[in-house]
This record gives structure tokens, C-alpha cells and sequence, in this order.
């Protein structure tokens, strides 16, 4: 186990209202570790629509979803936030009153009074084909990712798919393998057009297979797929011999660990929250954002920033127990100022009096 | 208005009002039609929306935009007649759309 990152504050997910958190619990001295499973900062915000205008943020007629995200990371900057992005917390461990050990599944270990789930949707995970008993295959032959390139070596590889992921494992392990096979269901490719130039020359050099189709089963024994039954995009069968499978087929939220955590969850899936500072069953851990539930919850993001506002103040009382909590105004208040590096050398009256 | 009738993967039909200017998943979800997701909410930005145009609407239905062929990708069982229903916006020339759900969205 990994030395432990010691902070104020866990905060699991960095979409928009993990990055809200961060500035009202800013405001009060907390300081933020995030954990997001994706490679960037933002949520689904950034994942699935980053070009997609937003109307509903008050007082801001329209952004778009990536714009959001870009300005909540210009606001929170005074404070500093740290990121750990490719990375999914695995469990949540209450080792005091409040203290949580939060582990994630590349190993690393922090410890924080406070926990703050703001995983939206779940965790994104690689879609799973509806391939009847592909599950059988999965982590054997069958590979949502390429963590190893060398488990490919000498293999008969059949990778599925046609965006940057299908065309950048088709590009690397083409080498490596001993044959590799690209099983799209159309010829346009949603790919960098490089690696769709340079896909279409191994092809042309006979060294890799390009068919145009999708795969409707699997063959094989215990977890050791034999071959891939298909049909073809001009509707004729085929069958491609094959050692592993690779699809890529985009990502899907899935709830993830959070499941395990011990929460009684609403409807399977969403996390009971009690409405004055949006904390869980267990006192420290809360939940903002789309992933939490009360009556009359709106999956909004200005509910979540509201959510993230109330949540601050009780953590402050874990995080700080011995401080009392002024409750104070960005536009007033010169501490406030100060955390975020605008105050003003003078005091400013609130308004100019006119020069006679 | 115009009506659209949804068969799901099991062959119940359902025909449900669509308003002009609205999209047929607005109207799946309005109508609270199963085997429709809509996980993105209407952003073209997932696949979970898929549906199975009629043949006899497939004309005037029009075919996937590029954008909406990219995403199609994504979706499973993807035939001919495939659209995303979040991308076809109700008109009384669609009264009468008849649109196949399939059996898994994601």
C-alpha cells in the first residue's frame, strides 16, 4: 500500500458539481483531493456533449457544456484542487470519527474527514456488445482495454469498432500480432483520419483484414474465444478465427463500486440523501449532484451547486470542529476576498458617493 | 400532432400523439414508451435512442446525418433502417410513423 494523500476533503468525481464543491468548500479552508475515472476534467459535461449548449445556469443565458466546465476551473483555481483522473475509487473505509480511507484501483490511498460522492451517472466503463454469453470471455479473451500490449503478441486479434480507440490498438498491435482483423459495420470511420490513411495501407499491403459487418456471437471454451460468427454489412455470414476479442463501442455509465459501499440505494441506483446539508446514512460521507436522491429532486446542475453549498458548511464542522462557521458573502466579506485573491487594497464602499 | 406508433422488440405496438417540432424520443419518453433511453437527453452524444424505421416511412423519414452515423456506431444491432430518434423531429408528414424499438439500447 502506497503512502496515503492526506487531505480535508475526497471528492469522487470531477464533473461540474464535484468542481462546485471545490470552491464552497474552498471558501471555508477545505481543501480537495478528486478522483475521476475518466482521462479529463469535467464529467459528462466534457465526455458526451462538450459542444452542446447549456440554457439553464443562472445568469448565464447559454454556455456550452465544455465552456461550463472551463469557466468552473477558472473559479476554482484559488484553490487549488488536485486531480487524479484515470483513476476509480474502489472502496471507502470509515477509520474514524470521521476519518475514510479511499482507495482507488491504481493503488492509491488518501485519507480525508470527508467524503463527497459527486459521481453523476456512475463511473463511465466500456459498453458491452450484446453478444449472448460474452461475459464468459471478458478478462480472458475478451478486452474492453489494452492494459499489456505484449499479451498480444503471436495472437489472432479481432478488433471491433470504428472510432480512435478500434483504429489506435488496430495501428499498435498490427505489428505484434499474428493477425489482426478490423470488423467495422460501415467504411466511414469516426477516427483521425492519419490512422484511418495509415489502417487503409496495411490492408493494402495484405497485412491486416478489414471486414465490414458486426459480430452476432462467439465461439469457444472455457473463457477462450475459438472464433467470431458475424454478418456481413451486404448480409452474408462469415466467421473470423480468432484468440481475442477487442470491442470498442464507446462508454456507458455504470453506478461502479458506489454499489458496494454499504448506502441503501433508491431504486438501485441513486443514493438517499437527507436535504439540510445533503450528507449520507454515514455522518461525513455526502452526495451532490445527479447521483443523489430526496424527495423532489431535480437532476439539475444548479440543484447540485445549491446541494454542494449546504453540503460545505456541515463539512466544515467535521473538517474544523473546533472552529465557529461566519457565515460571509464573496461581494462583502475581505477573507473571502482574500482566499480568492480579489481584495481590494481599500475598502469599497457600496456605493460611490458623487464628488460635489 | 401526428401519430406515432412505437412496436417494441417483443411486438406490443403503441401509438402515442407527437407534437410538431418536438422529436419522436421526446415523444417516446413523453408517452413513457419502453426500450427507449435517452441516456444524453437528446444531444445526439449517445446511441440509446436507437430505433428501426418502417419501411414504408424510410423515404420520407430521410437517412442518419453524418454526426448521427458516427454515433450509430455505437449502437448494437445496427440495420439499414436504423435511426437515432432523438435526430427526427416530429411534422404532420410523419402522422402515421410506425418505428421499431430493439431489444437492448446499450
Amino acid at each position: 500500500m502506497s503512502e496515503p494523500v492526506k487531505t480535508d476533503v475526497v471528492i469522487i468525481g470531477a464533473g461540474p458539481i464535484g468542481l462546485f464543491a471545490v470552491f464552497e468548500l474552498g471558501l471555508l479552508d477545505m481543501k480537495c483531493h478528486l478522483v475521476d475515472i475518466l482521462d479529463k476534467i469535467g464529467g459528462q459535461c466534457a465526455e458526451l456533449y462538450p459542444e452542446k449548449p447549456i440554457y439553464d445556469i443562472p445568469g448565464i443565458p447559454m454556455t456550452s457544456a465544455q465552456g461550463l466546465v472551463d469557466s468552473l476551473m477558472e473559479q476554482i483555481k484559488p484553490f487549488n484542487p488536485q486531480f487524479h483522473l484515470n483513476e476509480m475509487v474502489e472502496s471507502v473505509e470509515k477509520i474514524g470519527d470521521p476519518l475514510f480511507r479511499v482507495k482507488t484501483d491504481q493503488g492509491k490511498v488518501f485519507e480525508a474527514k470527508v467524503v463527497v460522492i459527486a459521481a453523476g451517472g456512475g463511473s463511465f466503463q466500456p459498453k458491452r456488445p450484446p453478444i449472448a454469453g460474452i461475459e464468459a470471455y471478458e478478462g480472458k479473451s475478451v478486452f474492453y482495454s489494452v492494459r499489456k500490449m505484449e499479451a498480444f503478441r503471436g495472437k489472432r486479434v479481432l478488433i471491433v469498432g470504428g472510432g480512435d480507440s478500434a483504429l489506435d490498438w488496430t495501428l499498435n498491435l498490427a505489428p505484434i500480432a499474428k493477425h489482426l482483423t478490423l470488423l467495422h459495420r460501415r467504411s466511414e470511420f469516426r477516427a483521425a483520419p492519419d490512422s484511418v490513411n495509415k489502417m487503409m495501407a496495411l490492408v493494402g499491403e495484405g497485412k491486416i483484414d478489414f471486414v465490414m459487418g458486426q459480430v452476432t456471437s462467439l465461439a469457444g471454451s472455457d473463457g477462450q474465444v475459438s472464433k467470431a460468427i458475424g454478418k456481413g454489412t451486404d448480409g452474408s455470414a462469415f466467421e473470423i478465427h480468432c484468440d481475442a476479442v477487442l470491442p470498442f463501442f464507446g462508454l456507458t455509465m455504470k453506478l461502479g463500486p458506489v454499489a458496494n459501499w454499504g448506502f441503501e440505494l433508491k431504486d438501485n441506483e441513486l443514493i438517499p440523501v437527507e436535504t439540510s446539508a445533503f450528507e449520507t446514512s454515514v455522518p461525513g460521507i455526502f452526495a451532490i449532484g445527479d447521483i443523489n436522491w430526496y424527495p423532489g429532486k431535480l437532476k439539475l446542475i444548479l440543484s447540485g451547486f445549491h446541494e454542494g453549498a449546504l453540503m460545505a458548511q456541515k463539512a466544515h464542522r467535521y473538517v474544523y470542529p473546533d472552529k465557529r462557521l461566519v457565515f460571509q458573502y464573496t461581494t462583502s466579506s475581505t477573507s473571502l476576498q482574500k482566499k480568492l485573491g480579489v481584495a481590494p487594497e481599500k475598502p469599497q464602499p457600496a456605493r460611490a458617493v458623487a464628488a460635489s | 400532432m401526428a401519430k406515432i406508433t412505437f412496436i417494441d422488440s417483443q411486438g406490443t405496438a403503441r401509438t402515442v400523439e407527437g407534437e410538431a417540432g418536438s422529436t419522436v424520443m421526446e415523444t417516446a419518453i413523453k408517452n413513457g414508451v419502453p426500450e427507449i433511453e435517452a441516456e444524453c437527453g437528446g444531444a445526439c452524444a449517445c446511441s440509446t435512442c436507437h430505433v428501426y424505421i418502417d419501411e414504408q416511412w424510410r423515404a420520407q423519414v430521410g437517412d442518419p446525418s453524418p454526426m448521427e452515423e458516427d454515433m450509430l456506431d455505437f449502437a448494437f444491432e445496427v440495420k439499414e433502417n436504423s435511426r437515432l430518434s432523438c435526430q427526427i423531429k416530429v411534422s404532420d408528414e410523419l402522422d402515421g410513423l410506425v418505428v421499431t424499438t430493439p431489444s437492448r439500447q446499450a
